[in-house]
């Protein structure tokens, strides 16, 4: 699960890791008193959504930028007007972008040095790692391709925490001395603390600045959850925003289903996450172009296989449905009671290849057939990809 | 022989009175396998009876296993138990967890995985569809089946399978007993980014397996650990081997059902992967579709006979 830029400033306080001061608003109103509670000068005004490139992104008003310099806070206030409500497509947004519904006013910091800072998961070792660079404020990717010795590395032993020494490494390594050395070593100990007891998945400061004064801040965050791991941090649940997510995925999970929308248009419905990743792959490798991704999981019930056919008709771009499954423990015949109902309830037009194999196929596949529906039956996953394809070109 | 688990293996089912745990320690019977004891904390005492069987359920794993003799334990507790349910399978000294439950937060898994390191204990999963070493019975009947494959599929063999994904395991598992190629052992190491037994570990045990003559390797996109057993096969592993990897057409970023399942930078696509696999002479199965197919084509290049 992933959080805006504002709600991981809050969490930040609370774990004591320092932030220029910052307050957020979600309507025009707002406005003035998230202004107030900051120092005056000058203000940074960031749109809220969860996909980066927002500074070099534009709106589809035509207003460039998502994240805005002003000298003055009347000068945030009219950017601020320009961004909240607005779409903002960015490199990571694809090209529907997300509407701006918070922007985020925080006090602008005089920047002595970027650098780069991240906790995530190393899963070669599967304990922390916390990643550091000197190259910040940059795409760290690039960094990582570009010149490989700026990045440094420490894996923390979970059993006994981050040791003082990983502190002092990942100083060193950062060239901090001095106020900076010190403040900086306080702010890594706390963001790791933060991202062990919150479950994090991912804690991203980029860029992590000093100031002219010593002072060590995270001007940006980024911050994700085990999603796993949610059913013991109530609080954190709160801060999901779901303007942030597909509406068809939101749908998906509420009938335990596992879907992500592509841009292709053949639907696929599978058992197994494996299989149905494979199923886009098979479907691209005969020409084809997968529509989702749809994992109706190892025990799909007559319902979920309704609800699954729901979320992919509601998919404008299909033209064509490819269910693709092997019922190991999963009896077909359910799957294939499940196809019927489905096909009834919602009046398929659309081509349909079926194909099913395993656990009590035979059944499965008669009552496909007497059901009278005009579909096409697959032998293997390659014959029944190659049928849909067709079907659709 | 077999790696793991053989026909003679005694089993214990951890959440064996729960609704899944129950179906598929049921199944397990049905198979052959040799599940003796169940483990439910506070119903220790009663029994869980199917088709004239009494498994005796205990309190507690150490106590089913001095009880009963057996040294392998299987996993069905709910997710915010799990991990906790892997630590007793380690402090009892068994010789092997399989945690098929999915769901388990990753820091649990990275808390168990050191507490696991020099234990005797080896962790298959979680996440995970399980293990079968099939049988010489009627639909493969007789054999070890530990977790949730369906065990009919299978054929006893000298072909060993390895996976991170349940599906794609049966239908390599079926294409296989469909050309009459039986199987030696059967693993599903699991789709969470942080597991127990890794591709290059299993690969290890078949490499070392003398019953096991092929290999067939499926992989996914996200991590490293089918490059690092692609590396390890070159150098040490002279039987055919066939590999498939899944998630080609996946976005970057985007998690694809298993939580392992992502990719994050250029090493882990399915591109690199496979490119990978090429580089170490394992046989690229261009489809999923094609998996029984490539380890023939690797069985005939190097005069291995596989039925």
């Amino acid at each position: 699960m992933n959080i805006h830029e504002y709600q991981a400033k809050a969490l930040f306080e609370k774990f004591g890791v320092p932030a220029p001061k910052g307050a957020a608003a979600k309507s025009a109103a707002e406005f003035d008193a998230a202004l107030a509670s900051l120092p005056e000068g000058a203000t940074m005004v960031k749109s809220q959504i969860h996909a980066g490139g927002r500074g070099k992104g534009t709106f589809t008003n035509g207003f460039k930028g998502g994240v805005k310099f002003c000298p003055t806070k009347a000068e945030a206030k009219e950017k601020a007007a320009a961004m909240l409500g607005n779409t903002l497509v960015t490199v990571q947004t694809g090209p529907a972008g997300r509407k701006v519904q918070t922007v985020y006013f925080t006090a602008a910091s005089d920047i002595k040095k970027e650098y780069y800072l991240a906790i995530l998961l190393d899963r070669v070792t599967s304990r922390p790692v916390i990643v550091a660079s000197t190259e910040g404020g940059v795409e760290i990717e690039k960094v990582a391709h570009d010149s490989p010795e700026k990045i440094h590395k420490v894996i923390v032993d979970p059993a006994f925490g981050l040791a003082d020494f990983q502190v002092r490494e990942l100083i060193f390594a950062l060239g901090l001395t001095g106020a900076e050395a010190k403040n900086a070593a306080k702010l890594i100990r706390n963001l790791y603390t933060m991202f062990w007891e919150t479950d994090a998945a991912m804690v991203e400061v980029n860029p992590l600045i000093t100031t002219p004064t010593g002072e060590v801040l995270a001007l940006d965050a980024k911050v994700s959850f085990d999603d796993n791991a949610l059913f013991r941090h109530p609080e954190l649940v709160a801060l999901r925003d779901l303007n942030e997510e597909d509406p068809k995925e939101i749908e998906a999970a509420k009938a335990s289903l596992s879907y992500i929308a592509l841009d292709g248009n053949i639907a696929c419905l599978v058992n197994g996450a494996g299989l149905a990743m494979s199923t886009m792959d098979i479907i691209k490798y005969f020409g084809g172009s997968p529509a989702n991704f749809l994992d109706v999981g190892g025990g799909a019930s007559k319902e979920q296989v309704v609800a699954a056919f729901k979320i992919i008709l509601g998919d404008p771009n299909v033209k064509g449905i490819f269910v693709n499954i092997f019922g190991g423990i999963m009896d077909c015949n359910v799957i294939a009671l499940g196809i019927v109902e489905a096909v009834k309830e919602v009046g398929l037009k659309l081509p349909l290849v079926v194909r099913l194999e395993g656990n009590n196929v035979v059944a499965g596949k008669a009552t496909l057939a007497q059901s009278g529906l005009a579909l096409v039956n697959g032998d293997t996953m390659a014959d029944a990809a190659q049928k849909i394809v067709k079907l659709v070109a | 022989m077999s790696i793991l688990i053989s026909p003679d293996t005694k089993i214990i089912v951890q959440g064996i009175t729960g609704a899944f745990g129950a179906k598929h320690a049921q199944l397990s019977l049905d198979y052959g396998t040799k599940v003796v004891a169940g483990v439910t904390p506070g119903k220790g005492g009663q029994c869980f009876e199917h088709n004239g069987a009494k498994v005796p359920i205990y309190n507690s794993v150490a106590d089913a296993a001095k009880a009963t003799g057996a040294t392998v334990s299987v996993i069905f507790v709910p997710p915010p138990f799990a991990g906790d349910a892997i630590l007793e399978c380690v402090d009892a000294g068994l010789d092997l967890a399989v945690a098929i439950t999915e769901g388990i937060p990753i820091k649990d898994m990275v808390r168990v995985k050191r507490a696991m390191a020099g234990s005797k204990t080896r962790l298959v999963g979680p996440n995970c569809p399980g293990i079968v070493t099939p049988g010489t019975g009627k639909d493969s009947n007789g054999g070890c089946r530990i977790g949730i494959a369906p065990g009919y599929i299978h054929q006893k063999g000298h072909v060993g399978v390895v996976s991170r994904s349940g599906t794609l395991t049966y239908e390599a598992v079926f294409q296989l007993t469909s050309k009459g190629i039986g199987q030696s052992t059967s693993v599903g190491i699991g789709g969470d980014p942080v597991n127990g037994t890794s591709h290059l570990d299993v690969i290890k045990l078949f490499n070392a397996d003398p019953d096991t003559h092929a290999i067939i390797l499926i992989g996914e996109i996200g991590g490293n650990a089918e490059v690092e057993a692609a590396r390890w096969i070159k150098a040490h592993c002279k039987k055919p081997v066939a590999g498939f990897i899944a998630g080609a057409t996946a976005p970057a970023g985007r998690r694809m059902g298993h939580a392992g399942a992502i990719v994050g930078g250029a090493e882990d696509t399915a591109a690199a992967k496979i490119a990978v696999f090429k580089e170490c002479g394992i046989e690229v199965a261009v489809t999923p579709s094609d998996m029984a197919d490539a380890l023939l084509r690797s069985a005939k290049a190097k005069g291995v006979t596989l039925s």
